[in-house]
């Protein structure tokens, strides 16, 4: 009997449950085997470094929120570094303290929603899912509190912040930081060893460490496979320099070392918030800026580590009131490049492990 | 109550003989497993709703109990679209066929002593063959809907079907064995002890198979949602889809059925009416069901078939050697409960090794 196959290729998304957005995966499958792999992304273009350039620096701080929108705090904040390394201003301690919380606070409640939605990408019916958003929801009432915003929080200012931290908001952090660690080994009870989880994401979509390198791959992604990496030691900001931190990282560099270090961030986080706000000095949260600021001509790169990567921000001044040239560097972009080479000759069913574990957002990677 | 529901050996004397005990047990099943899909919907959205933490529906009626109603009046009105380059006959059919044969499978369980439709000798042969027939109405669904996601659902589940057939058919040999016939009524006659305590082995394969069979966590791969969207029902809406999603759950509870007909003594129980322990025993099966539901993640499809293939088989031919032990030198029940219950114990610990390994051959 002669049996004619052919490949079949398959349109995942931009509409598809596990595509985190409106991202498209050209796939090429024999059987159930990927053979062939193309990323499509671009639907959720808005333009927002174009649009950066017709307003004037200040208001450029809500379009940051809408980058990479489960994680505001970390995009005002490199903005707001660029801008302040371009006109040189200075930041009041307290800020800078209160800046380190937010990012930290930010880490938590973006790592939270990847793990969790990584597991729903393993086929737990919603369960873990649900357990993180509980955590999330209460970081997101802390970001509540502080901006009156739930997501995209315009929060931070040149020299500072919008305005000082209320006085609800301590005690709540460290209710916080006391209840966390013990929701953090429910999430490990239920994920660390749970075969299933085990047999579904060990030693599936490897990145190299070589590779991960060389695709200039970042934050859990790069750690993952083993890089001991991470711009808070590195080229520290915000005062990093004064906490206390871990860097962890993974081994092989699959999908459950990206997962395994994302936790352990969370752990390394809740130690930095503890830290912060222990010794968090009293003062000024803004220093003076002029309402219409106008830099000095020149240019100005900040970078951070955000929740999923190294962001970056290039902001060029000609000496007018807004930006001439505005540009994030994407983490989500540059690590969604390394797609292909960790899912070629998997199943289906591992793509999409695999690309739920690099965690992306589409309104950053398209922005 | 016994009294109640006249099971004849002979045709009693009433007018239409024999009809009327088929009509009223016609129509007592078809109101059974219609009534108890909507309450498994609801309980299984409000139990999932506590695992995760949240409330569930709670707004249609005391508890949410009639949100299962609001939710069929919204799926029956919406629109029925077939896909145009769709087969529409066999797109017709599929749900039907589905349907039809799990909702046949009721017809041989017993509800108490000598109330059942009928009590078929071969009734074990008739339950395995009416479990297999959704299937191909699964198949047939995937295939009419020229979708893609739908076709690897499609191909999926005729993969499946294969490993999880043969290791549920061998556990319920040693049902057969021990209870000395293939009629329902007659196993629970024979469940003095009940089975999973004499056969703890046979429990746990027929039940994984069960969730296999019944396509549900962690062996939803044919509508696995996060990979193929909804697989073979993804084209389906309106009634043809309301069919759908009724076959499931009366396939959810025909396994429950089932596992509290073959293995936890049916009707069987002290106190109480049999019926109600019937109905307790269900939803216990059921709850179990739910709650590996909302605990595991998906397999892989390489990974299940290796699962099946190279662990479930195995227990299952450990388990019909010891019931066959067993049975055959006339040693007491203990002797199978704790031979069964070790071996039980043993593989479960190296599970992992075992499926891990087995996870790594099966490569393509």
């Amino acid at each position: 009997m002669n049996v004619k196959t052919e490949p079949l290729a398959i349109n995942m998304g931009p509409l598809h449950p596990s595509t985190h957005g409106v991202f498209r995966m050209l796939a090429v499958l024999d059987g159930e085997v990927i053979v062939d792999l193309e990323p499509v992304f671009g639907y959720l273009h808005r333009g927002i470094e174009k649009l950066a350039e017709e307003k004037t620096y200040k208001q450029v701080i809500p379009l940051t929120d809408r980058l990479d929108y489960v994680s505001s705090m970390s995009n005002n904040l490199v903005y707001v570094l660029a801008v302040e390394k371009l006109a040189g201003i200075e930041v009041p301690e307290r800020a800078q303290h209160i800046r380190v919380i937010m990012a930290e606070l930010q880490r938590i409640a973006s790592h939270l929603m990847a793990i969790g939605t990584w597991a729903n990408d393993l086929g737990t019916f919603f369960t873990p899912f649900m357990y993180m958003f509980r955590e999330r929801e209460k970081i997101i009432d802390l970001f509540e509190m502080v901006s009156g915003q739930r997501l995209l929080y315009n929060y931070l200012r040149f020299g500072g912040l919008s305005h000082d931290l209320p006085d609800e908001f301590l005690p709540a952090v460290r209710k916080l930081l006391k209840v966390m660690p013990g929701y953090l080994n429910e999430y490990e009870e239920l994920l660390k060893e749970n075969e299933i989880v085990l047999a579904r994401s060990m030693g599936i979509g490897v990145l190299p460490e070589e590779l991960a390198i060389n695709a200039s791959a970042s934050g859990p992604v790069l750690r993952g496979s083993g890089v001991k990496w991470d711009i808070r030691k590195v080229d520290p900001y915000s005062l990093y320099q004064h906490f206390d931190f871990d860097i962890p990282t993974g081994i092989t560099g699959d999908s459950y070392d990206r997962y395994r270090v994302r936790l352990e961030e969370i752990r390394q986080s809740l130690h930095i918030i503890d830290q912060a706000t222990q010794d968090l000095p009293a003062g000024e949260v803004k220093s003076k800026v002029p309402l219409n600021l106008r830099p000095p001509r020149g240019e100005a790169y900040s970078h951070i580590e955000a929740p999923r990567g190294e962001l970056g921000c290039y902001v060029v001044s000609d000496g007018s009131t807004n930006p001439y040239r505005f540009h994030i560097r994407a983490p989500s972009l540059i690590n969604l490049t390394c797609l292909k080479d960790m899912v070629m000759g998997l199943k289906i069913a591992d793509a999409i492990v695999t690309f739920g574990s690099i965690d992306i957002c589409m309104a950053e990677v398209d922005r | 109550m016994r009294s109640f529901i006249n099971y004849p050996p002979a045709p009693p004397d009433w007018p239409g003989g024999y009809w009327w005990h088929w009509l009223v047990f016609t129509l007592i099943i078809i109101a059974f497993v219609m009534t108890m899909a909507l309450i498994f919907i609801w309980y299984e959205r409000r139990l999932v709703g506590r695992f995760q933490s949240r409330l569930g529906p709670n707004r249609a009626g005391p508890f949410g109990f009639f949100q299962p109603v609001a939710d069929a009046i919204k799926i029956l009105t919406k629109e029925d679209i077939i896909t145009s380059r769709g087969d529409r006959v066999i797109f017709w059919i599929a749900p039907i066929v589905g349907f039809v044969s799990v909702v046949m499978i009721f017809a041989v369980v017993p509800f108490w002593e000598g109330a059942v439709l009928v009590d078929l000798d071969a009734g074990l042969l008739f339950v395995l063959a009416m479990g297999v027939i959704p299937s191909i109405g699964i198949f047939m669904a995937g295939w009419a809907s020229n979708n893609k996601y739908a076709l690897i659902g499609a191909i999926r589940e005729v993969a499946l079907l294969i490993s999880y057939e043969i290791p549920m058919g061998l556990a319920l040999v040693g049902v057969i064995l021990m209870a000395n016939s293939l009629s329902l009524e007659g196993i629970v006659q024979a469940q003095e002890i009940p089975f999973f305590v004499l056969q703890p082995l046979g429990f746990f394969v027929f039940l994984v198979a069960s969730l296999a069979e019944i396509n549900r966590t962690p062996f939803d791969l044919i509508e696995a949602d996060s990979e193929i969207v909804a697989g073979y029902n993804i084209e389906y809406s309106g009634a043809k889809f309301a069919v759908l999603y009724l076959t499931e759950y009366v396939e959810a509870l025909a396994a429950s059925v089932l596992l509290s007909t073959l293995f936890l003594g049916g009707w069987r129980g002290p106190i109480l009416p049999p019926v109600i322990w019937f109905l307790i025993k269900v939803m216990a099966m059921f709850t179990l069901i739910v709650w590996i539901r909302s605990t595991l993640p998906r397999l892989r499809i390489d990974q299940m078939m290796s699962f099946n293939w190279k662990f479930l088989l195995p227990l299952a031919l450990i388990n019909l050697a010891v019931v066959t032990l067993v049975v055959f030198s006339s040693l007491p029940g203990w002797v199978a409960f704790i031979s069964g219950s070790l071996v039980l114990i043993i593989y479960l610990a190296l599970w992992s090794v075992i499926f891990r390994r087995g996870g790594k051959f099966v490569q393509t």
